[in-house]
């Protein structure tokens, strides 16, 4: 037996004086440490449905569920998380990965109910003990050391601004296959940005087979959709959307309420820039019967291109006019080549081809054939031209010769540089009038010829909109137009072309306040401070802003059966004008960008495939 | 079977009995002359769920395959991801996990110390004990913001840095425990039920010990210093001092006053790692991406550390997936709970086999996975 004191027991009385080591609930309360895991409570606010929290739970406990009259709107779903407490194990992986940072977690652990379906909550702002938001004690929070998402972009490589100057080349470089991985490695699968495509590409689904590395399957997403829903999603101009899409799907992107939004856009362009284009045969392969009808579509912009391939698809046989020499039309003679040079276009086009289309260069509809003769030819004609008359600003001075329109110099810029046209006449110092993209094409253009042929950049930038960020522009092509020289002057309206005096010769651009660009309506109503004057330099005036259809080739007959509103062709979801056998889209009905017109010629091809099919 | 032999089943329901396990006995008089361990109560497949989950989501679901000490779970799967993914932790994140294992092993070495007391009867052990215990569960709520499941290394580190302040309530604590566990040695130890009930018991020598697998406390009340921290050291063991108590005995009060003396080297480690730790970083990416894909490089690791228990192990396979290929756990209690129920509770009474399971550390859902 051990030594023991006979007194050694008593050091446990001293315990009798201390207080009890429990608490008394629910009389004593004991509060949570700072960064307790305890329930949920959401922002709606701030949270978009976006479905990660669901994803990363380990133990399924959080599903998503459909909110009755929750608003719509673009990068948002109608859809909140809802959590299971008999399932939930506290890991609070959902507040790590949270993309909006709206989920987080609460220090209240005790909750008690009679009612079994109480244990299934959807989090809002005030828990599941229904506080005051202001009253709920926030517990674990993500913090940048446990954030369970990859906010920064994989940037592929990129010319330096004084580099890319000296020539047309396309200056961002593709991702390297481990670049793209990595980047494809930031992808939640929300599908939001499914949802904001006009074409409702399926973006998650390519994004996850570049990060699996299965181009094959990559590619099919892109040039196939859904197969089983008539392709829907796909996109036949993907080549070209992955180099100069709008890329609406990125503004919305799940990441880019905390981070970079996934580079979507590049990442379409890696998938198609990797497979050498006689492999797209072998993998994507369309078996449809030949169906005898003939279709006749007008112009071979990216909205006829586009119904083209579809219409390829379901077996039509169809026949593509296009007045210029080549096929692609703003795609081919509006966008500058250093960022869409013709061999990615021609990549595109040929695929397209190769599905029986045939695409018939320099026959101008109206000039070269007749509308009624393709009336005759074919079962339905498509309407594609899209706006290629620009618009002037018709101020004192502008129908001087140097004062010109954007859309046919870029053209001849392009064809000069294919080598099929002369040198287009630059001057030393140039005026841009307009804050689109045109504008941003045409000045960046310029300033490449002036640096090849004068050694320096002399471009100056001028519009209405006040800021860079009213500018419609997209805020890469000015950040990067800045980059290269260009000068960017917001907030003025042109009044008048000032001469030099007794000289036919352009001195340079008087210029005027602009206060407001739209008014309360958000109507476009220009207002200006006359007071306020400002000049600009320059030898040559070049106007951007803004285009217009050209409906010369209508006839008549047919014109006036047709409803417009504005400038714009009135249509039917299937892109069908009140002519049954005509169908339009592209510029010429939705607009403003590819990819809309991509989508228009998808909805085209499947309401000229149901009018077809109701006509037999 | 004879009139005199009858078969009685310890566990699972009993309040004698540790976790869900159970054994079945076959007894003549008081004597079990035949015993089988059933595991399987707790069996939920823990290591086949593995394969079918994310590398990041793994991190919730393994601490519960040991109940009372989660963190030696995460800290083998983090230990052997990093070292198929070849990544170097950064070496706050390394102190942080060591601080969380040995308040784990105190909190753990408290909790069996008070399950001791159920089956001797000895109620003072339990109510002190588990008490203390909790005092070390409130140092886990703050630092990472659960009591029981922790789920706070993962691969790369841990999940947050420590809270301010945190390491001046450790520091308090061990000044406590310290004093405690001399108070427990006094009171605890020395007690009379606790020396009738426990000398001579349970007794395992270091050939069998051996021969079984038995690691850890087990092992160590035979004479054998083994202790993986010093024989093969993992994380920094190598750069803190510390000693390996032993005892000769190879009974189970052997084991059970080894448990205060651990105890007290892991307050002795604690605060020497409250001193060494270094400011920085405290997690690092084990791949690129987030945390829905996360890649661990093809591969395979073994890592393990010691346990309260003994040697306590992950094999993780992985085939370059997002979700491990095969993971394979080594509960330290396998031996002991298994082969040692079979081979050495035959002989002794009734009433010495709960003592057998809770002084070797018999732990049900490592043994089931």
């Amino acid at each position: 037996m051990a030594e023991k004191s006979f007194f050694a027991p008593l050091i446990a009385w001293k315990n009798i004086f201390e207080k009890p080591v429990t608490i008394k609930i629910p009389k004593e309360k004991r509060e949570a440490a700072p960064r307790y895991r305890g329930f949920h409570v959401n922002n709606w606010e701030k949270c978009i449905g976006c479905g990660t929290c669901a994803k990363i739970c380990p133990t399924d406990a959080i599903t998503m569920v459909e909110v009755p009259d929750m608003k719509q709107e673009y990068g948002m779903k109608p859809q909140r998380p809802a959590i299971d407490y008999g399932r939930c194990s506290f890991c609070a992986m959902c507040v790590d990965i949270c993309t909006t940072g709206s989920l987080q977690m609460t220090r209240e652990y005790i909750f008690v109910s009679d009612n079994p379906e109480d244990f299934y909550y959807v989090p809002t702002e005030k828990g599941i003990l229904r506080k005051e938001p202001s009253e709920i004690k926030i517990g674990w929070t993500r913090e940048a050391e446990n954030d369970l998402l990859d906010l920064e972009r994989v940037v592929p490589e990129h010319l330096p601004a004084e580099e890319r100057l000296n020539s047309f080349v396309e200056f961002v470089k593709v991702y390297s296959k481990q670049q793209a991985i990595a980047e494809a490695a930031r992808c939640v699968e929300c599908g939001i940005c499914t949802d904001r495509c006009p074409e409702h590409m399926q973006i998650p689904q390519y994004i996850k087979a570049i990060w699996k590395d299965d181009l094959k399957d990559a590619l099919k997403w892109l040039l196939k959709g859904v197969e089983e829903q008539n392709n829907f999603g796909a996109n036949p101009l993907s080549g070209v959307c992955g180099r100069v899409c709008t890329h609406r799907c990125e503004e919305v992107c799940a990441i880019s309420h905390r981070g970079e939004a996934i580079a979507i856009r590049w990442l379409k362009r890696y998938i198609t820039d990797s497979i050498p284009t006689e492999m797209w045969h072998e993998i994507v392969k369309f078996n449809t019967p030949k169906k005898n009808k003939k279709i006749a579509i007008v112009g071979s912009g990216p909205a006829g291109l586009s119904a083209a391939y579809f219409l390829a698809t379901m077996g039509y046989d169809v026949d593509i006019y296009e007045a210029l020499n080549r096929p692609g039309g703003v795609m081919r003679y509006g966008i500058p080549r250093y960022r869409l040079p013709d061999e990615a276009l021609d990549k595109d086009i040929a695929f397209i081809e190769s599905l029986g289309v045939r695409i018939i260069t320099g026959v101008a509809v109206g000039k070269d054939i007749s509308f009624e003769e393709l009336r005759s030819k074919y079962d339905v004609i498509f309407i594609s031209t899209g706006l290629t008359l620009g618009r002037s600003t018709k101020i004192p001075g502008a129908d001087h010769p140097d004062v010109v329109q954007a859309l046919p110099l870029l053209r001849e810029i392009r064809d000069y540089l294919r080598g099929e046209g002369p040198e287009p006449k630059i001057a030393k110092r140039v005026v841009v009038i307009g804050g689109g993209n045109v504008a941003m094409d045409i000045a960046r253009s310029v300033a490449r010829l002036q640096k090849m042929k004068f050694g320096q950049v002399n471009v100056i930038v001028t519009c209405l909109e006040r800021t860079h960020e009213e500018m419609p522009a997209d805020m890469e092509e000015i950040e990067e137009a800045i980059e290269e020289g260009v000068k960017i002057y917001p907030g003025w309206g042109p009044k008048e072309v000032i001469f030099y005096p007794n000289e036919d010769k352009i001195k340079g651009l008087k210029c005027v306040k602009c206060t407001e660009v739209f008014d309360e309506n958000k109507r476009f109503n220009p207002k200006f401070d006359e007071t306020e004057i400002c000049y600009y330099d320059g030898d040559m005036i070049i106007e951007a802003i803004g285009q217009a259809p050209d409906y010369s080739y209508l006839p008549d007959e047919w014109k006036s059966k047709i409803q417009f509103v504005g400038s714009r062709i009135l249509t039917n979801n299937i892109r069908q004008t009140q002519i049954p056998w005509l169908f339009a889209g592209g510029d010429i009905v939705n607009g403003p960008d590819i990819i809309h017109g991509v989508a228009d010629g998808y909805w085209a091809a499947r309401g000229i495939d149901e009018y077809l099919r109701e006509q037999k | 079977m004879s009139m005199g032999e009858v078969k009685l089943f310890f566990g699972p329901n009993h309040p004698g009995m540790h976790g869900n396990f159970s054994v079945h006995m076959y007894v003549e008089g008081d004597v079990v002359v035949k015993a089988r361990p059933v595991p399987g109560f707790l069996h939920r497949g823990f290591e086949k769920l593995m394969e079918r989950r994310l590398w990041y989501q793994n991190v919730a679901l393994i601490p519960r395959i040991c109940v009372p000490e989660p963190d030696i779970n995460e800290a083998c799967y983090a230990m052997a991801v990093e070292k198929i993914a070849k990544v170097e932790v950064p070496e706050r994140a390394t102190w942080i996990r060591m601080l969380v294992l040995e308040l784990a092993r105190i909190a753990n070495h408290l909790w069996s110390f008070g399950g001791i007391g159920g089956p001797i009867g000895m109620y003072t052990s339990m109510f002190w004990s588990v008490s203390d215990r909790d005092k070390v569960l409130d140092i886990f709520e703050e630092l990472t913001g659960a009591r029981i499941y922790h789920m706070y290394i993962i691969p790369g580190g841990v999940r947050k840095d420590l809270p301010t302040g945190l390491e001046e309530k450790i520091s308090k604590l061990m000044d406590y425990l310290e004093q405690r566990m001399s108070e427990y040695e006094t009171f605890i130890l020395k007690n009379r039920i606790l020396h009738t009930r426990l000398k001579g018991i349970a007794k395992i020598d270091t050939e069998t010990c051996l021969k079984l697998g038995v690691t850890g406390i087990g092992l160590r009340a035979t004479g054998i210093p083994y202790d993986i921290r010093k024989v093969d050291p993992y994380m920094f063991y190598d750069k803190v001092e510390f000693d390996v108590p032993t005892a000769t005995e190879g009974d189970a009060y052997a084991r059970i006053s080894l448990k205060p003396q651990e105890i007290k080297q892991s307050i002795r480690i604690i605060r020497q790692i409250l001193e060494k730790m270094p400011s920085g970083p405290v997690n690092i990416k084990i791949s690129d991406g987030n945390g829905l894909r996360i890649r661990v490089p093809k591969g395979m690791a073994y890592a393990k550390v010691e346990s309260t228990r003994g040697e306590y192990g992950y094999l993780v396979v992985s085939d370059g997936g997002e979700t491990p290929y095969r993971v394979a756990v080594r509960g330290a209690s396998y031996p002991q709970g298994l082969y040692g129920v079979e081979h050495l509770l035959p002989g002794t009474r009734i009433d010495d086999v709960p003592i057998w399971l809770d002084s070797m550390g018999v732990c049900a859902p490592e043994i089931d996975r």
